[in-house]
């Protein structure tokens, strides 16, 4: 323990980088559903986010409506556009290799990010900010409340995901289709629908994201390549395990903000790719992930 | 118009190009290819440099992705370390016959080392993994100045060949035409020997083909040195082609761009490879006259041209999964089966 060590900035460090997590476990509970659902890595995550944030802000500054009204219309656009995907692209090409699959997703990533460029421009907006500022100063360190608050909302969100899945007679279906889908189908239970499920609430997770981010940050379309690197947390945390994200989220988030912190931002932005790289060397199925096994 | 061709010797089944028809017809167009430039202008011949160094790294991909089935989402970062290795190279003096195996080989090296974990993870987990190495490798060519040259990047001598000096377009075309040329062929034979079915076996069920023999670390790895290998030379081209060159260009959208360019085409096919090469290349060329032509009358479509082509682009890789999973090859070859007989009735 050496001397002058500044302890307090480690704390706050520390802190915000904890609760940062709680927005990377939000927007990798996305990907970890559709994962579990239909076997496929997102990679059009990001794209939900931005499309959910552009909805919310047209129909909250462009339209003038009030925040719930825009919240809720932007949640019922973004399923619809989940659900048109899930039926356009993603059901014809089930059961095809995880090549076309993937390549499929990053396509739509593409398809979405020109076409919300083209719609609203490449501009930064000025998002209205949803969480309250007002900063948190437990002891002698400070955190922004926005990062609290946000920390609070994905808690909730993913706390009611749960619930639902342990609870709800539609959640123990989309649960038993995730584990076994051809067993689930003699038992009378709707793959395709709970298939299209997943891809409606993934999509509205990525949007409740999307919204947030925005809020915090500003909204432009790069906020699209923001879910590339939520990748460590669903890696580190096991691709199929939700409580593998939240763990993994609140982890990741502290490393980055430790590493932002100690050694820069440009050293921030590739630590969850080194991070992936590790624990794939490592413990290719994460933390708490099913470990495959294969047979002929 | 195949009709009466028949292998009648095993040298004969075992040809490269078994039919007379193929023969003539490459010959015909290699002809076409030797005397372009004379009747094409400066912008068509730079296209087809482009096409031929996108060829060249398509067919290192294919072979990594559709013949051996690891999924790659970290070419253009091997691209760039050939750029890179060839640039440095070329700086201190050496000559690019020799700049343009080495960057090969530095790439293939780097291949390897990024392949290692290629045994223990595959699929989705190998596509992060390589998607990882992109930003990890972009981030390097950023940091490493004296190298790369970081943000500013680097410049490239021009190649001379018996001190003729390769700085147009119209030159380097009768480099990089070659070149394509040579890999290409060397891929096509590449599955003719033990190493390629050996790829295409593992691609099918590596399992299966442990039991069979084959090591799949070895071949694995070799798949990822030979991919690579044929990104680095592709990346030196490019070089040489723009004569500088900045981190920006190997980003993770040149990734997904030659993955959209051989699932376009047809994986696992080297012909699908330059079909795939082409119209990738011309598609957003295509784009950018058609928006030229439409802003005669509204000015503001120019404005939208780049959104335009990332919708296209990502239209196109859905379009042809959903439509036409084995790509322009697939079309090709319906085409050719109608002439089969012709002019025959079949």
């Amino acid at each position: 323990m050496s001397a002058g060590f500044d302890w307090i900035a480690l704390t706050e460090f520390a802190a915000i980088g904890l609760l940062s997590g709680g927005l990377l476990a939000l927007i990798a509970l996305g990907f970890v559903l559709i994962y579990k659902g239909t076997g496929v890595i997102n990679f059009a995550m990001g794209e939900f986010m931005m499309l959910g944030a552009y909805f919310f802000y047209t129909a909250n500054v462009l339209w003038g409506l009030p925040t719930w009204l825009a919240l809720a219309l932007t949640l019922a656009a973004v399923a619809l556009a989940a659900a048109l995907i899930e039926r356009a692209l993603l059901r014809p090409l089930s059961g095809q290799p995880v090549i076309s699959v993937l390549m499929a997703t990053i396509g739509l990533a593409s398809a979405l990010h020109g076409g919300v460029d083209a719609i609203w421009g490449g501009n930064n907006y000025e998002m209205p900010a949803l969480l309250p500022r007002k900063p948190f100063t437990p002891g002698d360190i400070l955190i922004p409340g926005q990062i609290v608050w946000s920390f609070a909302l994905a808690a909730v969100v993913i706390a009611a995901f749960t619930l639902y899945f342990r609870f709800s007679k539609t959640g123990i279906a989309m649960r038993a289709a995730a584990s076994d889908p051809l067993t689930a189908y003699v038992l009378g239970i709707d793959v395709r629908r709970t298939q299209a499920l997943t891809w409606i609430f993934a999509g509205m997770v990525g949007a409740v994201a999307g919204i947030v981010v925005a809020s915090m940050t500003s909204l432009s379309p790069a906020l699209g390549g923001a879910a590339l690197g939520v990748l460590a947390v669903i890696i580190l945390g096991g691709l199929d395990s939700i409580a593998g994200a939240i763990v993994a989220g609140l982890i990741v988030g502290l490393i980055e903000s430790l590493t932002a912190g100690y050694l820069g931002g440009k050293v921030r932005d590739i630590v969850p790719y080194a991070i992936v790289l590790v624990i794939l060397l490592i413990r290719p199925y994460g933390l708490f992930g099913t470990r495959q096994i294969e047979r002929l | 118009m195949r009709i009466g061709d028949f292998r009648a010797s095993y040298r004969h089944d075992e040809a490269l190009w078994p039919t007379r028809v193929q023969r003539t017809g490459l010959l015909l167009l290699a002809l076409v290819l030797a005397v372009f430039p004379f009747s094409a202008n400066g912008y068509l011949v730079g296209l087809a440099c482009m096409v031929g160094i996108h060829c060249i790294a398509a067919a290192g991909l294919n072979i990594m992705t559709g013949y051996t089935g690891l999924i790659s989402l970290g070419h253009a970062a091997f691209m760039g370390v050939g750029c890179y290795t060839a640039a440095w190279f070329a700086q201190r003096g050496l000559p690019f016959f020799v700049t343009l195996p080495l960057a090969g080989l530095f790439a293939a090296g780097i291949g390897i080392v990024v392949g290692l974990p290629s045994l223990r993870i595959k699929g989705l987990y190998l596509a992060v993994a390589t998607l990882a190495t992109q930003f990890l490798l972009v981030y390097v060519f950023r940091e490493w100045d004296s190298v790369t040259g970081g943000v500013r990047g680097v410049n490239v001598p021009n190649a001379s060949l018996f001190g003729l000096e390769l700085n147009n377009d119209h030159r380097m075309y009768y480099l990089i035409v070659p070149v394509a040329a040579l890999m290409l062929v060397g891929g096509r034979n590449l599955f003719r020997t033990r190493v390629g079915r050996a790829f295409i076996a593992i691609r099918d069920k590596d399992i299966s083909a442990e039991v069979l023999g084959i090591e799949l670390l070895h071949y694995k790895l070799a798949a990822f040195a030979i991919g690579s290998f044929y990104a680095g030379v592709a990346g030196a081209l490019l070089g040489y082609f723009y004569r500088a060159m900045t981190p920006e260009y190997f980003t993770l959208q040149l990734s997904v761009f030659y993955l959209a360019a051989i699932i376009v085409g047809g994986l696992g096919s080297m012909l699908g490879t330059i079909l795939g090469a082409v119209f990738m290349t011309l598609v957003p060329e295509l784009l950018r006259g058609g928006v030229a032509f439409v802003a005669q009358w509204a000015p503001s479509a120019t404005e939208i041209l780049s959104p335009i082509q990332q919708v296209v682009f990502g239209l196109l890789i859905m379009g042809f999964l959903v439509f036409e999973p084995h790509g322009l090859l697939e079309i090709w070859r319906r085409v050719r089966r109608m002439f089969h007989l012709w002019p025959f009735r079949a």
